[in-house]
């Protein structure tokens, strides 16, 4: 047995009182769960600690928390690696953030989570009459969805999202994911239409800011941003659906200027985005013009500082071996399908592959100079 | 130390600075940077977005000529970016035989193959100088030590998640070397809310409001936490810490004015370089103040 120090942000909103925080003393065996930690201290000091729990084994998903500073399930996080992590020696346990909170560390999941995966349409949309008995699905075609199915609901992605917290109305990690949990499916029959939806809302697919806090916080591997870009790889290129948000634009500029010259010409990124990559095309768009000039102080202030000349933004070199780029690109986009490399399915590093060698100088026989 | 040194689209673009303090910075902590010049865009998860057999070979292809440059030790970036976008792809290149080899054919017309090795890395510029030079060694080249400027740090999404993927279960500090090395060269680290979050650069075309509103925040934390200036590792972030600043400024309702200061720039202030040679003049958000403050420093 151990002893632990709790440091638990206590909040009970019909005292009126602000949120305090509140130290307890736990001893358990290290092994021990900080939702043990929090039970015991329930359970021998104050009966009045709100958790929300079950099942203490990370199936049911009901105890994520936050434990200093970081997101996760109470019952799937060893105290003892929490007291490792543990700034001042205490364990801090916080209600999760993006979420009201309802008292000390239970938050309304039903006002921000619930809410958010029901506006994604969460059940099998299939077309034309059901079959007579059940759908035959191919097995391969449903890895792909596997491991969105893999979600638990806990919500500790909505409570790390970095979007969410600057945009509340951001469909938000846990429900996109389940978005493309149908969207990969084959028996549905709405996938251009879950798209086109998720693609044009404002706080949809294009809203993600690609920072990997729901990646980093999800205990099931459920990769959350991983699906988002997956649909954002079908809304572009499988249906190319030419969004309100800019999305299909700004990735036809990004890719079109590597391959064009290899390394991104950052001048001609915005004003290509408008015109779904060609840089005349649709500058004359309401839209268009509308950011345009909204970029234009952007712009102006890069060349005041010096950091840009205005023939830097006119010209840019393309790569000495440019059509080396091109060639790669060429080979890749004419195939008519895709090949991912699904690392859910795969695996990790450093299976059984015979290659690995860790020890062998990376090249030549200078390895260990410097 | 010898490098084969990948600096990236923007430090060549619109953050000139960077690429300029780099240089600099180098030779004094004699490190040799043999610059992949015919080397691709890392897609910066934008090609990941359309395409992962397209971003994997293009990368694949950058790695491939790191590992041909003869007596480097690994390879070298000075993007929070690159460093997560490149490390995402050779995670799927070391996790798949079939699949290494398949990319690699795209890259035979040039006689090039990435080989999958435990010995080779990639290392962004601060992680590098904390594992392969050492605090100490830095602290002993130190000529100006940055005492009583206080940095708050801004690591960049990239370079601290997913950890799994980042290599923390080897280096588990990485998410806090910024720390230590502001420590190193005698400054005070400031703690704030936003040194690891999103500066919302990837977003900045598709949902301005959502990108700027973040980086304004985070600039408001470190003032309210009484940062002198800001330092990044990446230039991505700096885009939208720095030269979208008096916008951001905008979003959140109050005036900043918070200098951004690139990792080099900080490295070569406390190596004695002079700030017009590491371009802190070329900043959106003057850094007048902290170069005052630097020459206090060399004055006393």
């Amino acid at each position: 047995m151990s002893a632990y120090t709790l440091k638990i942000r206590r909040f009970d909103p019909e005292t009126g009182d602000t949120a305090r925080w509140q130290d307890f003393d736990v001893d358990l065996a290290p092994e021990r769960s900080v939702l043990d930690g929090i039970l015991q201290a329930k359970d021998r000091e104050d009966a009045s600690i709100w958790i929300r729990c079950s099942c203490r084994a990370a199936i049911c998903g009901s105890c994520s928390v936050k434990i200093n500073g970081k997101t996760g399930l109470a019952c799937n996080t060893r105290i003892s690696d929490a007291a490792a992590d543990a700034k001042n020696g205490s364990i801090v346990v916080e209600p999760m953030g993006n979420m009201p909170v309802i008292k000390d560390l239970i938050v309304d999941m039903d006002a921000v989570h619930w809410k958010k995966v029901q506006r994604v349409i969460p059940w099998l949309l299939p077309e034309g009459d059901p079959p007579e008995r059940e759908y035959i699905v191919p097995a391969e075609s449903m890895i792909d969805i596997t491991q969105s199915m893999a979600c638990i609901q806990c919500g500790a992605c909505v409570g790390a999202c970095l979007s969410l917290e600057v945009d509340p109305d951001f469909i938000g990690p846990a429900a996109l994911a389940k978005a493309y949990r149908f969207v990969g499916d084959p028996r549905d029959g709405a996938t251009e239409d879950r798209l086109v939806d998720l693609a044009e809302d404002p706080h949809g697919l294009y809203d993600c800011t690609h920072c990997f806090a729901c990646v980093e916080v999800c205990p099931k591997d459920v990769a959350p941003m991983n699906q988002i870009m997956r649909m954002r790889r079908q809304a572009t290129s499988d249906y190319e659906i030419k969004d309100n948000n800019n999305g299909y634009g700004h990735e036809k500029a990004f890719v079109g200027l590597i391959e064009k010259y290899g390394t991104l010409h950052e001048a001609q990124l915005l004003p290509r985005s408008f015109g779904d990559g060609s840089l005349v095309k649709g500058q004359t768009d309401p839209k268009a013009v509308k950011q345009l000039v909204e970029a234009l102080p952007t712009a102006i202030r890069g060349v005041k500082s010096g950091k840009v000349s205005p023939l830097k933004a006119l010209i840019h070199h393309k790569l000495p071996d440019q059509k080396q780029v091109r060639r790669i690109f060429h080979e890749i986009e004419s195939k008519d399908e895709r090949l991912e490399l699904n690392m859910y399915i795969v695996g990790e590093v450093g299976g059984s592959n015979p290659d690995l060698d860790e020890t062998a100088p990376a090249m030549g026989e200078t390895g260990d100079e410097g | 130390m010898k490098v084969a040194y990948w600096p990236g689209c923007v430090s060549r673009g619109f953050t000139p600075e960077l690429h300029g303090s780099m240089a600099a910075v180098a030779p004094l902590l004699d490190i040799e940077l043999v610059e992949l010049d015919r080397a691709n865009c890392c897609g910066a998860g934008v090609i990941a977005e359309h395409n992962q057999e397209l971003v994997d070979s293009l990368n694949a292809r950058t790695f491939a000529m790191a590992q041909g440059v003869e007596g480097a030790i690994g390879m070298m970036n000075i993007c929070s970016t690159c460093q997560g976008a490149q490390t995402e792809c050779k995670e799927r290149l070391d996790a798949d035989e079939a699949y290494r080899d398949h990319v690699n054919g795209h890259l035979t017309p040039e006689g090039l193959a990435y080989k999958r090795s435990g010995a080779w890395w990639n290392k962004n510029f601060l992680w590098l100088l904390v594992e392969e030079i050492g605090l100490d060694a830095l602290r002993e080249r130190v000529v100006r030590p940055l005492e009583g400027l206080r940095v708050a740090p801004f690591y960049g999404c990239y370079i601290v998640r997913p950890t799994e993927r980042l290599g923390y279960h080897e280096h588990p500090e990485r998410d806090g070397y910024l720390e230590q090395v502001i420590e190193a060269i005698g400054a005070t680290p400031v703690e704030y809310a936003g040194s690891h979050k999103c500066c919302g650069f990837p977003v900045i075309t598709m949902n301005r409001e959502t990108s700027l509103r973040q980086s304004g925040r985070h600039m408001a934390d470190a003032i309210d936490a009484g940062a002198d200036c800001v330092v990044t590792p990446c230039p991505l972030c700096h885009l939208n810490l720095d030269l979208q600043q008096p916008d951001a400024a905008r979003y959140v309702e109050r005036d900043l004015g918070m200098p951004v200061l690139h990792f080099p720039q900080m490295i070569g202030l406390a190596l004695g370089i002079d700030p017009k040679t590491l371009g802190l003049n070329k900043h959106v958000v003057k850094t007048g103040a902290v170069q005052r403050k630097v020459a206090e420093l060399t004055a006393a």
